[in-house]
């Protein structure tokens, strides 16, 4: 997390919006950010009274006139086909409940589990604190998730590591056809698998495993830096 | 309100005891991101008054009789530490915590884009670390800063001030004394962008000119606020 940058009226860091929304503009929950013609409401703007307000704080993206934010940090909210890693939490005798750090657990029913499980025998297969490689494939109206380990690679997660950031810093890792991914792949030896939830399975040794999580934190902490040094 | 009028705490110049104008703010702090483990997190000095919040969730609430199907319910806990006063104070949830965490969850409800999250819960934990005058518009004040780093959406930030009367005389941001030897409290949680009043409680007698001054000087006051809680979030989400 972000500390030790204190405000304080004689110590303003006098960034302003009054000359309507910029690209890569800071933003706060309640900011205007102009009316509704001339630019078109995304993620985290909120149309009130023909005017656009900004919801999330974050940095605004404007892309084809349409305004998003890109938020500081975001709670997984769980889609059809997305890739997680999950924990198992609970069991009963067929089905299990899986952490997969959204507001709500999923579950993983016995017919769509691990091949061998049968009736009354679910914690012998998956037991509590285990980890899975799963994907989501279905997502209730009121945010309850079923989800699968029928499919290529998915798994129980043996070995290795798991480290957790931000969900939508997933997307980060990825731009560019991995090139971020590769590079950390390449410097450490490892097996890194990135998760839509912002859970990463790093597989390899110690010390590369090590190198990797700090790299994959270095990133996170300086995450807004990095992009605002691409952007320049 | 302890109602000794007889107590001079303004000068005949309009100063008061700890030096400031009728419409002076005492000094004010905000740092975000303090407690890694949460999902957002503030610490707020105002004057004395230091005031951590933690945000957790949205999450799964329970028990399953809170949820709510349409929407998320906000879990406000606003708790002042045993060593936050001189007098010790017992630990745990009394009449005082409750209420003030009542008005705090009404108050942020209005902002809070609730019906995002069905059924599930945004914990807020409001810990009042030292405490001056005026805890509750700190805790508002700083749970809303927490809440949007913490990437819960919202139409607006909160900002609460009390503005109250002392010696006859209508001032902004009671200190100790103006709160406890005062004639008058007005605390207020406005949104600044919209101007709209989302909380709003009195105690003592105002006259209706009085009211309208404390108004005035609360208004002017969350407008200062809102611009180092924006600075803030700014500065957080820089890093």
């Amino acid at each position: 997390m972000k500390a030790g940058h204190v405000a304080r009226l004689d110590n303003m860091s006098g960034n302003s919006s009054a000359d309507g929304p910029q690209d890569s503009q800071l933003v706060v929950p309640g900011d205007n950010l102009g009316n509704l013609g001339r630019f078109e409401a995304g993620h985290g703007v909120l149309i009130k009274n023909d005017t656009l307000l900004a919801t999330k704080n974050g940095k605004l993206i404007i892309k084809n006139d349409v305004l998003t934010i890109e938020p500081s940090h975001t709670t997984y909210i769980p889609r059809p086909s997305d890739l997680v890693i999950g924990y198992v939490e609970g069991c009963t005798n067929n089905i299990w409940f899986i952490d997969i750090g959204a507001p709500f657990n999923a579950i993983l029913p016995m017919s769509l589990g691990p091949s061998k499980a049968s009736f009354g025998s679910t914690r012998k297969v998956l037991d509590i604190g285990e980890a899975i490689l799963c994907r989501v494939q279905e997502v209730e109206e009121t945010h309850s998730s079923v989800v699968t380990m029928k499919g290529m690679g998915l798994r129980k997660i043996n070995t290795g590591s798991i480290d957790e950031i931000d969900p939508h810093l997933i997307g980060y890792l990825k731009i560019n056809n991995n090139v971020l991914l590769k590079e950390i792949k390449e410097e450490t030896d490892c097996r890194i698998i990135t998760t839509d939830n912002g859970r990463i399975w790093i597989d390899g040794n110690v010390s590369g495993i090590t190198l990797a999580r700090n790299k994959l934190n270095l990133i996170s902490e300086n995450y807004h830096n990095l992009i605002d040094g691409g952007n320049k | 309100m302890g109602g000794y009028g007889d107590i001079q705490m303004i000068d005949e110049n309009g100063i008061r005891m700890d030096g400031r104008t009728a419409t002076q703010v005492r000094p004010i702090s905000i740092e975000t991101g303090v407690v890694p483990v949460a999902d957002g997190s503030c610490r707020m000095t105002w004057g004395s008054n230091d005031v951590i919040v933690a945000i957790y969730g949205p999450m799964e609430a329970h028990p399953r009789k809170i949820q709510r199907q349409d929407r998320a319910v906000l879990d406000v806990r606003y708790n002042m530490a045993p060593f936050s006063t001189s007098d010790r104070i017992r630990p745990g949830f009394n009449r005082r915590s409750r209420e003030i965490s009542k008005v705090t969850a009404d108050a942020l409800e209005s902002v809070v884009l609730l019906e995002l999250y069905p059924r599930s819960k945004i914990r807020v934990e409001i810990e009042v670390l030292c405490a001056e005058a005026g805890t509750r518009c700190v805790g508002l004040t700083a749970a809303s800063v927490a809440l949007a780093d913490a990437g819960i959406p919202m139409t607006d930030l909160v900002v609460s001030v009390a503005s109250g009367k002392v010696n006859d005389v209508v001032v902004c941001d009671l200190n100790k004394e103006e709160d406890n030897y005062g004639e008058a409290d007005l605390p207020m949680g406005v949104l600044p962008n919209s101007g709209e009043l989302v909380f709003l409680q009195m105690d003592g007698d105002l006259s209706p000119e009085e009211f309208q001054i404390a108004w005035d000087y609360n208004v002017q006051a969350a407008s200062e606020i809102h611009k180092i809680m924006v600075d803030a979030l700014r500065r957080g989400g820089a890093n």
